[in-house]
């Protein structure tokens, strides 16, 4: 066991680091959370400044254009990204980590060469067309019908939660090519382009009062055969392949993030003389032990991936970690703060702001890119051996 | 930067639990018990043999060579195997020099009227002080308490801490501190590891309801739980040691790393053990399951060289 890094480890750091001093002065604040067309291009921008310098698609392989970075090097550039205060991936997210690493495994040359360089370059936004309405956890269950028509998929139905799909030109999309097999033997997995006709978003707010994610009504839009990725029905093999690039760094940002929202406590309770009570106090110090014990389970996970390739069950165990560590954070931010918790924008200037918000959103921790209760059935299931419950 | 364990760490890992697997089952765990002080004398001197309590001692002065993060790796599957005797504070007194490979070392702090656990075991005694340790003969003519929390764990309440010769100064005392809290919480994460295994095997084979208790998810998610706390302190418990070794002749000491994986410990101890006893239903609220002994010897360690709440403070004073 080594927590210190390489010599290479330690040259990759500095680069970077006097790149970011050198870069994120000429970069603007962020724009405003709904306004989706400036999002687009600030992160665009960001992407192309990252390609530009060569840390776009920082755990891609050279032959793609990738940096082809070691999962540790991955884990200082999200480290350093974040704590110098650089943009995040934002719109580029779907395109750089699941869409692009998809169609790396299993796309055609000819895909490869069409849709990848637009992803790295942060040209080209995609969003994810996975979930419905019926389909949530279960989401081999998923019934947007396609019909094949000549060269073309005919596809009707209904999508949610897609994130950034008012600014993409690309969605990954399930569809249903076969309704009569087993659940999981009927799914085809395609690229469908957001400019054809039969696309019907609808914004849905969240319980913070912002738009994050959208509707999508499909009314016999007529997608390409050609823009199939993988064979027709084993969409399925071909949605989960991107779990096995999964590096342990997911959640990288939001930790460190954290840590500094934590920190950002313990000044406040010192300035408003809460620091002396045992309780906030105590608290305060045993949420900070579980965000380092995370950060040291961080490290584990990405060495388990350098060596086997993922990171296998540790995502699941970090995730649920996380959010509780993240509850109890969340919980004593809103005893310390009191009243101030009442506006979502801070009027006391005591700067409840970030921790009033980081609460609500933090109910999403448990929900998103898997619910706990799914987390959990995956660490009884996988790692201590418990039959599925049917 | 590579935080897996090398193939040596594993080798030990693995030789270690093989070895206590076979040596320390359920019903020669009881029977330590028995013997004075709950100490297996052979089995103390086959541990010292192989060089469990001599880990962190340079090879040229007849130990293994290695460091806190191979004492962490040990001091887990120690906790596993639930193994009675005052382990940390023997080898905190090895590593340091102050007593030989295979003797019987106890611990009490220097302050008042206090409990000392294997009394009647113990060839010596660390009295850790605020401004030093010193090593002093195990007090005679005394009577064990009665009913000890843990059965395999005896303790004497004696008036005030016995004196003896200084061996260390206030830079051992934080040393002394610092390292038996890191093996207290190592082997708190091997205890609540084996409350895991122990759990979830019952649950793959009890059946209620006409089905296998561990399919259901009210169960499952009960012993997930668990093993989420205790993979994140065993990552904790790792990660103090590291750096620990690798801040060596450093200053200052990693302590907010230790604190902290002191606290996510005892917490997954906790969870672990009472999850286990909790999925067994009535059998394991009785003496007869081990679910107890695990319990209890991991509450014994929250008391181990300083509390939860002690650590908690030091961590916020970190902060």
């Amino acid at each position: 066991m080594k927590l210190r890094s390489t010599p290479e480890e330690e040259t990759f750091r500095a680069e970077l680091r006097a790149w970011l001093d050198e870069t994120l002065p000429e970069i603007g604040p962020p724009p405003d959370h709904d306004d989706w067309v400036a999002r687009r291009n600030y992160d665009s921008a960001w992407q192309r400044r990252l390609f530009d310098a060569g840390y776009a698609g920082i755990a891609w392989p050279t032959e793609i254009g990738g940096r082809g970075a070691t999962p540790s090097e991955e884990l200082i550039f999200l480290e350093e990204t974040e704590r110098a205060g650089a943009p995040y991936v934002g719109v580029n997210f779907v395109g750089l980590l699941h869409a692009g690493p998809t169609i790396f495994a299993e796309g055609t040359p000819e895909q490869k060469a069409k849709y990848l360089p637009g992803i790295l370059r942060g040209d080209e936004i995609w969003c994810q067309g996975f979930s419905e309405p019926e389909a949530g956890s279960d989401l081999a269950s998923l019934r947007t019908k396609a019909v094949r028509d000549g060269d073309h998929y005919v596809v009707t139905g209904q999508k949610i939660w897609t994130s950034h799909a008012q600014v993409a030109d690309h969605c990954e999309l399930l569809i249903r090519t076969d309704p009569d097999a087993p659940k999981h033997r009927g799914i085809t997995w395609v690229v469908m382009p957001m400019d054809l006709p039969g696309i019907e978003l609808r914004p849905l707010k969240t319980l913070l009062g912002v738009s994050d994610f959208n509707e999508m009504f499909l009314d016999e839009v007529r997608i390409p055969i050609e823009n199939r990725v993988g064979e027709e029905n084993d969409g399925w093999r071909v949605a989960m392949v991107t779990f096995s690039f999964e590096r342990g760094t997911a959640f990288v940002s939001e930790l460190l993030a954290s840590m500094v929202l934590l920190q950002d406590l313990v000044a406040i309770a010192r300035k408003r003389d809460q620091w002396d009570d045992a309780g906030v106090r105590r608290e305060l110090a045993t949420a900070a032990a579980e965000l380092d014990a995370l950060w040291a389970l961080t490290k584990r996970n990405v060495s388990r991936a350098a060596r086997e390739g993922n990171a296998g069950v540790g995502g699941s165990i970090f995730k649920l970690g996380y959010h509780e560590a993240r509850e109890r954070m969340n919980r004593v931010a809103m005893r310390l703060l009191g009243r101030a918790t009442l506006a979502l924008d801070d009027p006391t200037g005591i700067g409840a702001e970030d921790h009033v918000a980081e609460r609500l959103y933090s109910l999403s921790l448990s929900i998103a890119a898997g619910t706990s209760q799914i987390q959990r059935n995956i660490v009884g299931e996988r790692l201590l051996g418990l039959p599925k419950e049917r | 930067m590579d935080f897996e364990l090398s193939e040596d760490q594993v080798a030990l890992q693995q030789e270690l639990r093989r070895f206590l697997a076979a040596r320390v089952g359920s019903e020669a765990r009881r029977a330590i018990g028995a013997q004075p002080g709950a100490v297996d004398r052979g089995l103390w001197g086959e541990l010292a043999g192989m060089g469990v309590f001599s880990l962190t001692v340079a090879e040229a002065d007849g130990g293994v060579g290695l460091g806190m993060a191979e004492a962490a790796i040990a001091f887990e599957e120690l906790g596993r195997a639930a193994v009675p005797g005052p382990l940390i504070s023997t080898f905190l007194a090895v590593a340091s020099g102050w007593v030989d490979g295979d003797a019987v070392v106890g611990w009490v702090p220097a302050s008042g009227a206090v409990m000392i656990e294997h009394l009647d075991a113990l060839d010596s005694v660390l009295v850790v002080g605020d401004d030093g340790v010193s090593l002093a003969a195990p007090p005679s003519g005394l009577t064990a308490v009665a009913r000890p929390l843990d059965p395999l764990t005896p303790v004497h309440l004696i008036d005030t801490a016995p004196s003896g010769d200084v061996v260390g100064d206030t830079t051992a005392v934080a040393r002394v501190q610092r390292d038996g809290e890191l093996l207290a919480a190592a082997m708190q994460v091997g205890l609540g590891a084996a409350a895991v295994d122990l759990g979830a095997a019952y649950a793959g084979e009890r059946t209620q309801f006409g089905k296998v208790i561990g399919g259901f998810q009210a169960v499952k998610h009960l012993l997930a739980d668990a093993q989420v706390a205790v993979e994140v302190a065993r990552a904790a418990v790792h990660a103090a040691a590291v750096e620990i070794d690798e801040a060596e002749g450093a200053a200052p000491a990693p302590m907010r790393a230790v604190d902290g994986a002191r606290i996510v410990a005892s917490h997954a101890a906790e969870r672990a053990t009472t999850a286990c006893i909790q999925v067994h239903g009535g059998i394991g609220y009785t003496w007869e399951l081990d679910a107890h002994l695990l319990l209890k010897r991991a509450m014994v360690l929250d008391v181990a060289f300083t509390t939860v709440d002690a650590a908690t403070e030091s961590l916020a004073a970190a902060l």
